[in-house]
């Protein structure tokens, strides 16, 4: 039987290393892909990954089992990701005065994850990216708060209170934060939407 | 219910995490109202639109950076490690506190200093304080000295 998050951790602070190798088995996709949707850079949302995994080793002595692991967990990601998009911002902010950006680096990045070969029609493929990189912007456009509450209701699936604690905010105020989020991006999003409810329907 | 409530249970509503009972009261609601009913569906579209980002995968070289970092950690150490010490630091320390026994014990003990009678002193004490006054009596320094010296020196020219 598979040992459970809090007992693989409190292996880890009994000095138990395969058990650490265990839990950055199990959250390495899940962190590098929620961390990768809030920065929006492959190689940055690694780094920050990186820092989580090195972060809960460190704790690791001091740990308590007083809330769930994954809360534990994505809370660290979320407070990085929330600093390093602030940052970032912050950098582009200073850029913009002097040069202006034009060409989206982060979409190249992103094309690069796609595989075309899996679309032998190549128009098909095309509309796909375009569909994609739509739902991307939409998701990108939202405040940082109601992005991070999107992606850990939608990605993570983690449950309201989970999310309430990871935000430091309530469950009232987070189920209108998801509401405020998803009806940003039914409007960003109002011809696939309008698509989709027919595809649906 | 009303249509202000239904903005706290939409989402469950759509994501299947509302309880039973929770969900019927939605589900009565919508069924009477058209705004509500058109939201739920534009909301569930737009869930259906964020499952079609794909997954992506961390670098080969992710979980090798995970590890150096781990491995570069400085070792935690209680406070009693420091009784853990290395067998050739302890064997040091016993050798020099061997040798600074053996030393000690070979160096020669100095000469014992002759005890004091306390009760002899006490009773010499008078005699010694009697000394004392005479010898630093001021008129007595002004007497000729003594006749018996003038005797020992006739007695001895006489002789030769």
């Amino acid at each position: 039987m598979a040992r459970t998050d809090v007992q693989l951790m409190l292996d880890v602070k009994a000095g138990d290393e395969a058990s650490f190798e265990l839990l950055l088995h199990r959250y390495r996709t899940p962190l590098v892909n929620f961390l990768y949707r809030m920065v929006r850079n492959r190689e940055q949302a690694e780094d920050l990954a990186q820092e989580v995994f090195l972060r809960v080793y460190r704790a690791r002595e001091d740990y308590v089992p007083s809330a769930k692991f994954t809360t534990w967990l994505f809370r660290i990601a979320t407070n990085l990701a929330l600093n390093s998009v602030r940052d970032t911002r912050y950098q582009k902010l200073e850029v913009s005065i002097d040069a202006p950006v034009t060409t989206d680096a982060e979409d190249g990045d992103e094309r690069t994850l796609d595989v075309p070969e899996k679309h032998p029609n190549i128009e098909q493929h095309l509309v796909e990216d375009a569909r994609r990189k739509m739902i991307r912007h939409a998701i990108d456009k939202l405040p940082e708060k109601q992005r991070a509450a999107v992606l850990l209701h939608k990605y993570q699936e983690l449950d309201y209170a989970e999310i309430a604690k990871i935000l430091a905010c309530s469950e009232s105020a987070l189920k209108s934060l998801l509401f405020r989020a998803y009806e940003a991006l039914r409007v960003e999003l109002a011809p696939l939407v309008a698509q989709q409810a027919r595809n649906q329907g | 219910m009303s249509c202000e409530r239904m903005e706290s249970r939409i989402l469950g509503y759509v994501d299947g995490r509302l309880k039973g009972s929770e969900r019927l009261e939605v589900e009565k609601h919508v069924a009477t109202c058209a705004p509500c009913r058109l939201r739920v569906e534009e909301f569930r579209a737009v869930s259906g639109l964020l499952d079609e980002l794909p997954v992506i995968e961390p670098s080969p070289e992710f979980d090798v950076r995970v590890r150096a970092l781990v491995a570069a950690e400085p070792v935690k150490q209680s406070w009693w490690a420091w009784l853990h010490v290395q067998p050739r630091v302890a064997f040091v320390a016993s050798a020099l506190l061997v040798a600074v026994l053996w030393l000690g014990y070979r160096t020669p003990q100095p000469a014992s200093v002759p005890q004091v009678d306390d009760a002899q002193l006490m009773q010499d004490l008078p005699v010694l304080e009697d000394h004392d006054v005479l010898s630093n009596f001021e008129p007595l320094k002004e007497l000729p000295p003594p006749v018996q010296q003038n005797d020992e020196v006739q007695n001895q020219q006489e002789a030769m």
